[in-house]
């Protein structure tokens, strides 16, 4: 597509995330979290990483998010090598009471950004109360997030990133500590806000039809150590997706078979 | 029992009975020994009549707040610097679990040497008696800062002196106000220990004299005194951080109510 788009791509050459052993230190003896990453993620689309838990699929996207040092191999933003935090990629957090911050207001967590970057008080409004209607927390505004359910807690997160327009969302695990009905209510909101925003998103998951229902591409992780990415399947469906339609199953299934004969192998090897 | 229950029944009952308890003791072991309520009433209301008794309580007071304050203002940057660099609190934490096992009384007379017989001594001593529980709880507080809000900060553009100012610091607010807390206990003790060995005023050369005169009474004066002041004090500050530090999540009093 555009220009813009090109440079918000994320390109990951060979990355890997090891340590050395403690039990065996100075011998050499290194593990490896996540060994051998080669990813492209394009510029505005929404793209899962969906692995068993403790795959080190949340490692990969600290290392995206700047948080924690990559060991070895090559991670760029359009021409540009990234090793720390930047404004240009958000990150919503799987726990919002340990991101929120629970002495500001609804308001003034999602202004929290904007502040930072000494943005004036009127225009920093303007955008939060743009967004704070983006994710339907209008009439909220003025509450603490204790006062607030976890599904709402999760939409002030949200809304405090966009706030401050980046390029591309992190999400790890966003809703995976939310109810079954309100994890619905989000997934369908989240699709709908970045069809309307044309963020890229990296979206974290162990959950399959939340892959499927969000992704257009879903990258497959093995089980760790030495975790890599095995499979990216292209999710083709059109927007909103019915997760009862036979395509949408038929997919699901063989998502399912492919980590049943990946447990399969790793038993039998 | 139901009755029992209300707190305006049983308080006054409570009140009572210590009371009735006490004019026991009394009256068993005589007034030189147990000086009954009232007896302690008559004594306070000499005390109070020459007036020494309020003037020694605001002594005592003053000498607590000033130095009790100074050791916060002191103790809370402290704090913060050695939780938030580690490689001053590779240094500092041993030497600092080190010196808060020294009570502030085992400082009493070298503070005296090293700060004079005035004010100043007793000023240094309180502020040391609060300077290593602030140190130690607002250290605690950095440290116990949850890495997805400085995570979620730093991503969202925050430089590290923000991250400071605008997340480390309020989420520390909690443990640096109970640590501002329980150093006005430690204070108390401090100031009395001074008082009795080296002052000519306050609540504890009060205590510390009256032996001289034998009044029991008086000491039980001075005790009571005490125990209004660190009382009140206490309610004082808890409610002036509920009302001024709400948003940063201090919201119990002294009373647990559910």
């Amino acid at each position: 597509m555009s220009t813009a788009r090109a440079s918000t791509t994320i390109t990951i050459e060979r990355l890997d995330k090891s340590y050395a052993n403690p039990e065996k230190a100075g011998t050499g003896d290194v593990h490896y979290i996540i060994k051998n990453i080669d990813l492209v993620i394009r510029g505005g689309e929404f793209f899962i990483l969906l692995g068993p838990s403790g795959c080190g699929k949340s490692t990969l996207l600290n290392i995206i998010a700047g948080f924690v040092a990559k060991s070895g191999g090559r991670l760029r933003l359009g021409n540009r090598e990234i090793d720390r935090p930047g404004r240009e990629r958000a990150v919503v957090f799987q726990q919002a009471d340990s991101s929120l911050f629970p002495w500001l207001t609804v308001r003034e967590n999602v202004e929290f950004g904007l502040k930072m970057r000494k943005m004036p008080k009127a225009e920093r409004r303007e955008i939060s109360d743009r967004f704070i209607r983006l994710v339907g927390l209008s009439g909220h505004e003025n509450k603490f997030p204790r006062e607030l359910s976890g599904g709402m807690k999760q939409r002030v997160q949200l809304a405090r990133v966009l706030a401050n327009d980046p390029d591309i969302l992190l999400m790890d695990e966003p809703f995976g500590a939310l109810d079954a009905m309100t994890r619905r209510t989000m997934q369908h909101e989240l699709s709908q806000i970045w069809r309307e925003t044309g963020k890229t998103v990296v979206f974290v998951t162990h959950d399959i039809q939340e892959a499927i229902l969000l992704g257009q591409r879903i990258a497959i992780m093995s089980a760790g150590p030495n975790a890599r990415i095995t499979d990216i399947y292209n999710v083709p469906f059109a927007y909103p997706r019915d997760p009862g339609a036979p395509e949408f199953i038929d997919l699901l299934k063989r998502v399912q078979r492919h980590f049943e004969d990946e447990t399969e192998g790793a038993r039998h090897s | 029992m139901s009755i029992l229950r209300r707190k305006w029944v049983t308080l006054p009952l409570l009140w009572v009975l210590i009371l009735a308890v006490w004019q026991l003791g009394a009256w068993v072991y005589g007034p030189e020994i147990i000086p009954g309520p009232l007896a302690t009433w008559n004594g306070a209301k000499e005390l109070i009549a020459d007036g020494t008794l309020l003037q020694y309580i605001g002594i005592s007071f003053c000498r607590v707040f000033v130095g009790w304050a100074l050791g916060g203002l002191l103790a809370i940057p402290i704090g913060l610097i050695v939780g938030r660099v580690a490689a001053i609190r590779l240094f500092a934490e041993p030497v600092l679990n080190f010196i808060r096992f020294i009570p502030p009384i085992a400082f009493i007379t070298l503070f005296l040497v090293w700060f004079g017989i005035g004010e100043k001594s007793k000023i240094a001593l309180i502020m040391y008696a609060t300077l290593f529980i602030v140190v130690i709880n607002t250290m605690t507080g950095v440290l116990s800062v949850e890495e997805d809000k400085i995570r979620s900060a730093r991503s969202m553009g925050a430089t590290e002196w923000q991250i400071l100012l605008y997340v480390v610091i309020p989420s520390t607010i909690p443990y640096m106000f109970t640590g501002v807390r329980l150093a006005m206990g430690t204070s108390f003790m401090a100031i009395i220990g001074a008082e009795m060995i080296a002052s000519n005023e306050g609540v504890g050369f009060l205590i510390w004299n009256s032996r001289l005169f034998f009044r029991t009474d008086w000491i039980f004066v001075g005790l009571i005194s005490l125990g209004l002041m660190g009382f009140l004090t206490d309610r004082l500050t808890a409610w002036i951080g509920r009302k001024t530090l709400h948003r940063y999540g201090i919201v119990s009093t002294g009373p647990v109510q559910r």
